[in-house]
């Protein structure tokens, strides 16, 4: 088999020190800065990173390169940088690891993508249920100034550049951007409508451009390396590498740090494939907002494309396995509970439809009322998917269309029995290995 | 029953938090921007948020106290009634539910006999903890995952959860899977408001986890054995 893994981010996570700048600066730590800020302009930073192929980690896919150059030049605003770092999608758990174990390539990524749009000020915006995360970036950042990488006149270039850390109070529409800038202004969350975008009209009504962690922490190794050096992994619409996070019912689950298009059978081979004795039976490709995958897409290749044309979406590459112990319908369900205690509230689709989600699904969980309930809840379903301002409303729909669509059956098995069919001790870690039960 | 307009805090209360307050608010150029900061900061004061820390906040950013209510409603971490010394969250989105969330807040919730963010009363130690069910936390690679104070308590189970919670009550050590000892909820809450930790160490706690370098040690593996197979002529 050829190697997809490319742990390139995740290159000197088993160091002990990993996370200190000195760690860091063993690993080819702030050379690309020194690159970028001395002898590339500008612009040349921004066609680098958009040859690069580069396109946004954090689920959305649009090219870095190009959001960057949205930012208007020469306006007389202030622009801003804004990192998401709200990390908070049902089986996402990358940046935070990132942020731990690696703060200092993120920073570096800000000073470079801050260089390229004329921005001198900066924000990290993490969500606020991670204390450990925290300290490493207050840490970072005060070693970043201390080192002269922020700050006035970075390198003597005369590029100066303030960066706040910035914590979140626990709401995950807040990963949402425009509801990030709200907050980030100190208000409540909510998503605002678009145009106007970001670029032209974000922070304080200013250009602002928002990336995800993993985005601008790939951008060091892109301008140490050059662009060709990117595109070597991954494929031609889908350049490069990225994490893969295996979650649930497999023998290791952990960080996978691979070139975009490896297959979910690959990195179970790598990761010791299903917990023994169990077999595959449903799997996120990134996340709860995307739909479902089963044991038939065991080769999609996860890459933008290929994800798409199996009806599904790589968003943040969080793999969440689960086997044939586990209850479709309970799934379903508590994501649904998810979203309709996340739905900010702003429009009345989702706010009101993720309510009577729940309140079907727990009668459908329940193996009450019949087959119309089923169609109640698509229906719901149809008038909340793309009837909002902001993705949150489709994310709450993917698992419950495509979980219907798979497993049908198993939903009218409820109303048979009139219950669970299933037994939720059987899902736990701690559950007896079912040796040879297949 | 209507609730008294706050007094806000007394004049030796204020005098201490305004060197916090101030450094918060310098941080930004506009400065309602510091609101969240702000809001971690009297959570710090007061192990909730209060009327009276409501006042101080929209003192400081310049805003009406219904407008910083406005936003204190909005988000999760905001706690209205006083929170134990101790936080403890457990991970009952669907991937962690599933591998044992759900059983070990139910054994939680039995063993301390509260319900879901709920304060326990002090314990002969004169300690005492909240306990909430939590969404995801970003750790699924651990899950099932517990929180104290947002460190992550990775890889947990009901017997492991239930030591946990007697070892916080009664006053004994504890460590983070990734992460120090957890300080009080009030000091935790400084930090999230921006300021480092206190305990200098603190930032260096925690040693590397074997879910996070999964990838980068099957890669390390795999290059090794390429090489051996080119060693011996395999790969010609």
């Amino acid at each position: 088999m050829t190697l997809k893994l490319a742990p390139v981010l995740s290159r000197a996570w088993d160091e002990q020190d990993s996370y200190t700048i000195d760690g860091y600066r063993r690993h080819d730590g702030y050379v690309a800065l020194r690159k970028a800020l001395t002898s590339m302009s500008q612009d040349a930073v921004i066609a680098e990173v958009k040859d690069s192929g580069l396109r946004g980690r954090g689920g959305g896919g649009f090219s870095t390169g190009m959001k960057w150059s949205f930012i208007p030049q020469g306006d007389g605003k202030p622009h801003y940088l804004v990192v998401n770092a709200d990390e908070s999608e049902p089986g996402t758990c990358k940046d935070i690891p990132t942020m731990l174990a690696n703060p200092h390539e993120l920073v570096e990524g800000i000073v470079i993508a801050a260089y390229a749009i004329r921005c001198n000020e900066a924000f990290i915006y993490v969500r606020g249920e991670v204390t450990h995360v925290v300290r490493r970036l207050l840490a970072a950042v005060r070693e970043a100034y201390a080192a002269g990488f922020l700050g006035k006149d970075i390198l003597g270039t005369g590029f100066d550049l303030e960066l706040v850390v910035h914590v979140g109070a626990g709401a995950y529409i807040c990963g949402e951007e425009t509801a990030l800038l709200d907050s980030l202004e100190g208000r409540r969350g909510q998503p605002r409508n678009r145009p106007p975008f970001p670029a032209v009209e974000g922070l304080y009504a200013s250009p602002t451009c928002v990336n995800n962690v993993e985005s601008i922490a790939s951008v060091p190794s892109i301008i140490r390396n050059g662009k060709d050096w990117f595109r070597t992994f991954g494929s031609e619409k889908s350049a490069g590498f990225g994490f893969f996070s295996l979650s649930g019912h497999v023998t290791r689950p952990g960080q996978y740090e691979a070139g975009l298009g490896v297959t979910l059978r690959e990195l179970l081979d790598l990761a010791s494939g299903i917990r023994h004795g169990h077999r595959l039976k449903f799997w996120t490709p990134g996340g709860s907002s995307t739909p479902l995958f089963t044991e038939e897409h065991l080769d999609v290749p996860l890459d933008f494309e290929n994800v798409a044309a199996a009806g599904s979406i790589l968003g943040t590459r969080a793999l969440q396995v689960f086997d044939e112990t586990t209850c479709v319908v309970r799934a379903a369900l508590r994501w649904t509970e998810f979203y309709a205690h996340e739905s900010c509230g702003k429009c009345t689709p989702c706010r009101e439809g993720t309510y009577w989600l729940v309140q079907a699904y727990k009668r459908l969980e329940a193996g009450q009322g019949d087959e119309a309930e089923l169609e109640k809840l698509l229906d719901i379903c149809d008038n909340i998917n793309g009837r909002a301002f902001c993705a949150l409303g489709d994310g709450a729909v993917a698992p419950i269309v495509s979980s219907i669509k798979y497993f049908r059956d198993e939903y009218l098995e409820h109303l048979r029995q009139g219950g669970c069919p299933f037994d939720p001790a059987r899902t736990t870690v701690w559950a007896p290995a079912l040796t040879g039960a297949l | 029953m209507p609730v008294v307009p706050a007094k806000g805090y007394p004049q030796d209360v204020k005098d201490r938090l305004d060197a916090d307050a101030d450094a918060v608010i310098a941080r930004y150029p506009v400065k309602r921007s510091a609101l969240l900061p702000l809001l971690h900061l009297v959570q710090a004061e007061e192990g909730f948020v209060s009327g009276d820390g409501i006042k101080y906040c929209a003192e400081k950013a310049g805003l009406t106290t219904a407008e910083v209510s406005g936003v204190v409603t909005f988000y999760s971490m905001y706690k209205r009634q006083q929170v134990g010394d101790y936080h403890v969250g457990v991970c009952t989105n669907t991937l962690c539910a599933v591998l044992g969330g759900d059983e070990i807040f139910a054994a939680l919730r039995e063993h301390l006999g509260v319900g879901n963010d709920e304060r326990t009363p002090e314990s002969p130690e004169g300690r005492s903890l909240t306990l909430e069910h939590i969404e995801c936390n970003a750790a699924c690679d651990f899950a099932p995952m517990m929180t104290v104070n947002w460190e992550f308590f990775d890889n947990m189970t009901p017997a492991k959860a239930k030591q946990l919670v007697d070892d916080l009550l009664a006053g004994r050590p504890v460590v983070a899977s990734r992460g120090p000892a957890p300080c009080s909820f009030r000091e935790t809450e400084r930090i999230l408001a921006g300021f480092e930790d206190r305990r200098e160490d603190a930032v260096h706690a925690g040693s590397v986890a074997p879910e996070s370098v999964a990838g980068l040690l099957a890669a390390k593996r795999a290059t090794e054995d390429n090489s051996i197979a080119q060693q011996r002529g395999e790969y010609a």
